[in-house]
């Protein structure tokens, strides 16, 4: 793919930035430059607003897969699922932080930033979103990493800068 | 409108043809299909090709004209037409052939439906295939074609209570029934236990619920019915050729046990044929998953929602059932060349429905009906076929 096509889609993959009918509020995500709900569509033309998303949601259907999409053959077993976000749209992403066996159709859980896959040694990295369970209060902490990490390309960046 | 008949049909063997070339395979079903209609190519007024993916999986684009070109009619300059829908590719290709004979712009076409996946590696092949979904907001975040099958399969066992058993009753019956046929790609006999043994690909799919990737070409060819008594003494009917589409991704849906584009096309194609689901004796609905079939069958309305699982299981679709499914023996065991897949259901049908099919033979056949799905189920096409009279 090249740097390009995943590149424009950064403010998405890395931020959830949907968007909002203003005619009926739905919320749409990936963004949506025309509204499928309103009776007549064409009114929604230019009133689609920026939105977004928190990251919230539940585990609507998962799947353990075991033949990997390409380029995530070092990952398998792992889990894709549809999350329903609270503020509607529903999200196609991998579950992490959690085993396999633990995964379980309404499982709360939200949006963390990762490194998605590579292409290849010297390929283009791949960011964006993925779920991690949410903490029910008086759960004991799990070892797992920050729930918005800094982006390791930032970071990587940051650490050329100074070196 | 003209009312449109299939003339001929002609099939290839499916399976890993390595020693045949795209070209060869697409050419021999169309010449059988030719030869089965009493045509000459002279009377040929257009073709049309449905192929998902030759660019990738052949590195070769524009062969709608290749096949015309190796099938001898480049010197007559047909109208050649490749037409694409991922895996609905073929049925696809089947209602623009219907479109051009109904309006009475063309007399008498010839549609094909090719693939060729045993060029490329298993993976490359799988990598895609999946491009029949949403590339930017599925795939990319890990999901592949039998992974957002699997969540279908999941929600479905969560709603209604379908269990993994009754799941793996499908392959078990694709390769009962293609046992009897000579070109399908698997002819061995699958034990429940296997499927349930077999490899995980995508919980709960395993190994032996996905369909196989194949070679494979099929061909008919269409005419006016009025006359069609010329070319053959069974001219079958398309009573109804109906296409609906719905959300690329699966995310998008409302809800994700039930495709709406096959309750939506099905729905068409009954209405205008002014006949119902109890009426069809013989189906060919996609298996791609073994899920897949349970969810056309509600969607085809040959049960009610959610029962697809225990009438399945129960026998309602196998060899004396009320409705015979996939004689063939389906995407899963006769074969899954995508772009082939539409045109040889309805090869399948149009040989039950002329009593031809054997000792596959569904007795009593007067009404088919062919479900052909692109992706999960962004395009299905429904087919009503019926004996002329």
């Amino acid at each position: 793919m090249s740097i390009a096509r995943f590149w424009r889609e950064t403010p998405r993959r890395y931020n959830l930035g949907g968007s909002k009918c203003s005619t009926c509020s739905t919320v749409y995500f990936p963004p949506r430059s025309v509204c499928p709900h309103c009776t007549s569509h064409r009114q929604s033309i230019e009133k689609m607003m920026p939105f977004q998303l928190s990251g919230e949601g539940e585990v609507f259907s998962y799947s353990v897969v075991h033949e990997a999409a390409e380029g995530f053959e070092m990952q398998v077993p792992y889990v894709v699922a549809l999350v329903k976000t609270v503020e509607g749209p529903m999200l196609t992403g991998q579950v992490v932080d959690v085993a396999p066996e633990e995964v379980r159709i309404g499982l709360r859980v939200h949006a963390t930033f990762r490194k998605l896959r590579e292409e290849g040694k010297a390929g283009v990295i791949h960011y964006g979103y993925k779920f991690a369970p949410v903490e029910e209060p008086g759960e004991a902490p799990a070892a797992r990493g920050p729930s918005v990490p800094v982006p390791k390309a930032e970071a990587a960046a940051k650490d050329r800068a100074t070196a | 409108m003209r009312e449109v008949a299939v003339l001929g049909v002609g099939q290839t063997k499916f399976g890993e043809l390595w020693d045949r070339s795209f070209r060869e395979i697409g050419i021999e079903a169309g010449l059988e299909a030719l030869v089965d209609a009493k045509l000459s190519s002279s009377d040929l007024n257009a073709l049309y090709l449905g192929n998902m993916a030759s660019g990738t999986l052949i590195d070769q684009e524009h062969i709608a004209p290749l096949i015309l070109d190796y099938a001898g009619l480049a010197g007559r300059h047909l109208p050649s037409v490749r037409i694409e829908g991922g895996g609905a590719s073929g049925s696809l290709a089947l209602h623009q052939g219907y479109l051009a004979v109904a309006s009475g712009l063309y007399d008498y076409v010839v549609v094909g439906g090719a693939e060729k996946l045993t060029d490329v590696p298993d993976a490359t092949a799988s990598e895609i295939t999946s491009s029949a979904a949403d590339h930017e907001w599925e795939v990319v975040f890990g999901a592949t074609l039998p992974a957002l099958w699997a969540l279908l399969a999941r929600r479905h066992m969560h709603q209604y209570g379908t269990t993994r058993e009754q799941l793996a009753q499908v392959p078990v019956h694709a390769h009962a029934m293609a046992a009897r046929n000579p070109n399908a790609h698997y002819r061995n006999k699958l034990t429940l236990e296997q499927v349930l043994g077999a490899g995980p690909v995508a919980e709960p799919l395993g190994m032996l619920d996905c369909a196989p990737f194949s070679d494979g070409a099929a061909a008919v060819v269409l005419g006016p019915l009025e006359t069609a008594r010329k070319h053959t003494d069974t001219p079958i009917r398309i009573a109804a050729s109906e296409v609906a589409c719905d959300t690329m991704a699966l995310q998008h849906r409302e809800d994700i046990t039930t495709l709406a584009s096959t309750v939506e096309a099905a729905r068409r194609a009954f209405g205008r044929a002014r006949r119902a689901p109890p009426d069809v004796r013989v189906a060919e609905i996609h298996d791609g998953y073994s899920i897949s079939a349970l969810v056309a069958l509600e969607d085809l309305g040959f049960v009610e929602k959610g029962r697809a699982g225990a009438e399945f299981s129960s026998g309602t679709f196998g060899p004396g059932g009320r409705t015979v499914v996939n004689p063939s023996g389906g995407l899963k065991a006769q074969g899954r060349p995508f772009g082939a897949v539409g045109v040889a259901q309805v090869v399948e049908i149009v040989r039950q429905l002329r009593g031809e099919a054997k000792d596959r033979q569904v007795p009593g056949a007067a009404l088919g009906l062919t479900h052909d799905v692109g992706g999960t189920g962004a395009t299905s096409v429904v087919h009503l076929l019926e004996r002329g009279n």
